[in-house]
C-alpha cells in the first residue's frame, strides 16, 4: 500500500516536505517538484509559507456546497480560487471556513492591536441616532406626542454632545 | 512628466543618512486598511473602484503629512514613471500593473505613501532611513488615525482590521527592514540565516519584495503574522531578530578580515575599478559592485560620507532611473552602456581607497 504523499497544491506525488515550527506549532506542507519551484521554496531568498498554507488548506477542503456572501456575492469557490475575500462582510459569511485557518496562519486568533477608536465611536453614535429616529417616527405615527418630544430632545442632545461635524 | 517633482525634492530614501547602524539601509512599515460596506479592490466592479479611488484619494491628499505631495492615478502614468515609482519603493508591482481605478498619494519627502485600490482599499506606507522601527511606527500610526477621522474602516473587535487576504488580518501591519548583508553572502551563511529567521516567524525577501532576487546582498526582513499580537510586540520581536542578524553580519565581517583581509580588499578594489572603468554594466552586476563599495565604506576603506552616495546609486542604477536620466526608452544593452557611463561619472572623483585599515567596522 504505502501511499506516498501527494502535493498539497496539485495532487502529484510530493517530493518536497516542509516543516516549520512557529510558536511551538508545527506547520507541514508537502509539494511536488514543480510546485516547489514555482512557489520559490527552493530559493534561499525566501517564500511565504503562510500563503502556501492558506492555499493548501483551501485545496484540501472538499468541494464546498457553496456558502455565499450576501453582501458582495462572492462564493466559497471564489475564495478558494483567489485566496482573497470579496468584501469585509465575507469574514462573517465564511466564518466556518476561515476561522480554522487562522490558528495555523497567525500567532493568535484574536486581535490585540490598535483599535480605530474614532471610527467605532462614530458608528455607535450613528447607530444610536438611527435608533432614536425610528423611535421618534413611530411615536409620531402613534400620536404619542409626549414620547416624540422626548426622543427629539434626546436626538438633539446626542448631536450636541458629539458635535454635528463628526456625523457628516 | 507627472513624477518630475520627485527628483527635485529632498528625499528620505536618497538624501538622508541612516545614522550609526549602517547594516540597516531603511525601515518600512505598511498598514493594510479597508473601508466598510465596499467590496475589496480585487472583487469590485470598475465603477466601484473609480468611486473608491476618487473619494479616498481626496481625503488622503488632504492630510497635513501629504502637504505639497503628489497625488497620482495609475491611468495617467507612463510605464517608465510607474517603473521609477516601483524602483523607489513608492508603489508595488501589483499597483503598477493595475488597469484602472488605482492610485497613490506620495508625501513631499517620499517618506510616506498611500496606495489606493491595491490588494486592499488602502495600503499606507512609511519609510525611514536607517534602523528606525519605532519612529516609523509613530509616524504611520498618526497618519492612520488621521485617515480614520474621515473614513470608516472595516474592523471587527475580534479579528481586527479586515483585509482582502486573511494572512494580513488583525493589525494589517508589515514592518520590515532592508539589510545589507555582504559578509553573510560571501561566507555562504545566508541560507542558514533565512532558515533561522523563518523559524522565528519572520520572512526574508530580496530587494523588491516577493520572489525578487537578492542582488547587491540586500535583503528585506519582515514579520509574517499579523493577528494575535499587538503592533508594539511585533516591532519588538522584529527588532530583536534584526539585532541578531546585525551581530551575525558583523561577526562574519570580522572573520573574513581575520582569515584573509587581502582577499576581501581585493574584491572591493576590483569592484571600484570596474565602476570607474566599465563600459557595460547590467543592473545586477552594478548592484553587486555597489554592495562591495558600500562594504568598503563600512570597513573604513572609503570615507563615511560616501555611504549615502552608494545608497542613492542603488536606486539610480535601476533600469527605470537610467532611462529617465537619459530621456528615453532604451534596449537593455543600451541601458547597460548608459549605466556604465553614469557610474563612471559618479565614481570619477570618488576615491582614493585607503586599505591601511585594521579591523574597523
Amino acid at each position: 500500500m504505502a501511499n506516498s504523499l501527494k502535493c498539497d497544491l496539485c495532487g502529484k506525488p510530493a517530493t518536497v516536505h516542509l516543516t516549520q515550527i512557529v510558536n511551538n506549532k508545527i506547520h507541514k506542507v508537502d509539494l511536488c517538484e514543480g510546485c516547489a519551484q514555482a512557489k520559490g521554496v527552493t530559493d534561499p531568498s525566501g517564500f511565504s509559507l503562510a500563503d502556501l498554507l492558506l492555499k493548501s488548506s483551501l485545496n484540501a477542503e472538499p468541494e464546498a456546497e457553496g456558502i455565499r456572501c450576501e453582501q458582495c456575492g462572492a462564493t466559497q469557490a471564489d475564495f478558494k480560487k483567489l485566496g482573497r475575500f470579496g468584501c469585509p462582510a465575507c469574514y462573517e459569511a465564511f466564518k466556518s471556513v476561515v476561522e480554522p485557518l487562522l490558528g495555523n496562519m497567525h500567532k493568535g486568533t484574536v486581535h490585540v492591536g490598535k483599535v480605530p477608536r474614532r471610527a467605532l465611536e462614530r458608528k455607535s453614535l450613528y447607530d444610536r441616532l438611527t435608533h432614536l429616529q425610528e423611535e421618534l417616527d413611530d411615536a409620531i405615527k402613534a400620536e404619542r406626542y409626549e414620547d416624540a418630544a422626548r426622543f427629539r430632545d434626546e436626538i438633539h442632545q446626542v448631536k450636541q454632545t458629539f458635535g454635528e461635524k463628526t456625523l457628516s | 512628466m507627472k513624477i518630475a517633482p520627485l527628483f527635485e525634492a529632498q528625499a528620505e530614501l536618497t538624501d538622508t543618512a541612516g545614522g550609526k547602524c549602517a547594516i540597516v539601509l531603511t525601515t518600512r512599515i505598511r498598514l493594510a486598511r479597508n473601508l466598510t460596506g465596499r467590496p475589496f479592490p480585487g472583487w469590485a466592479k470598475e465603477a466601484q473602484r473609480s468611486a473608491m479611488l476618487a473619494e479616498s484619494q481626496a481625503v488622503v491628499a488632504d492630510l497635513p503629512q501629504m502637504k505639497k505631495g503628489l497625488s497620482l492615478t495609475v491611468e495617467e502614468l507612463l510605464d517608465l514613471e510607474k517603473q521609477i515609482l516601483v524602483e523607489r519603493h513608492l508603489i508595488s508591482r501589483e499597483l503598477s500593473s493595475a488597469k484602472h481605478g488605482a492610485g497613490v498619494v506620495i508625501s513631499h519627502d517620499q517618506s510616506a505613501a498611500v496606495m489606493i485600490n491595491e490588494e486592499d482599499h488602502l495600503r499606507i506606507q512609511v519609510m525611514r532611513a536607517g534602523f528606525q522601527l519605532k519612529k516609523a511606527w509613530n509616524a504611520i500610526n498618526t497618519i492612520d488615525s488621521a485617515i480614520e477621522e474621515k473614513l470608516d474602516y472595516a474592523f471587527s473587535p475580534t479579528l481586527g482590521y479586515l483585509t482582502a487576504c486573511p494572512t494580513n488580518l488583525g493589525t494589517g501591519m508589515r514592518a520590515s527592514a532592508m539589510m545589507h548583508l555582504p559578509a553573510l553572502v560571501i561566507s555562504s551563511q545566508m541560507e542558514k540565516v533565512v532558515r533561522a529567521v523563518n523559524q522565528l516567524g519572520m520572512v526574508v525577501r530580496g530587494l523588491f519584495g516577493e520572489a525578487s532576487d537578492a542582488s547587491g546582498s540586500i535583503f528585506q526582513i519582515s514579520n509574517q503574522t499579523t493577528l494575535g499580537e499587538s503592533e508594539e510586540d511585533i516591532i519588538k520581536r522584529l527588532s530583536s531578530v534584526l539585532n541578531t542578524i546585525i551581530e551575525h553580519e558583523l561577526n562574519a565581517r570580522a572573520k573574513l578580515m581575520e582569515a584573509d583581509s587581502s582577499k576581501l580588499f581585493d574584491k572591493i578594489g576590483r569592484a571600484f575599478g570596474i565602476l570607474q572603468n566599465g563600459r557595460l554594466l547590467t543592473s545586477a552586476e552594478a548592484m553587486n559592485l555597489l554592495s562591495l563599495v558600500r562594504l568598503g565604506v563600512d570597513l573604513g576603506v572609503l570615507p563615511e560620507a560616501r555611504r549615502l552616495v552608494v545608497d542613492r546609486l542603488f536606486i539610480e542604477a535601476q533600469p527605470g532611473h537610467i532611462q529617465y536620466a537619459a530621456h528615453g526608452a532604451f534596449e537593455s544593452s543600451q541601458r547597460d552602456q548608459l549605466r556604465a557611463q553614469f557610474l563612471r561619472t559618479e565614481f570619477a572623483n570618488f576615491g582614493p581607497l585607503d586599505f591601511n585599515v585594521t579591523g574597523k567596522n
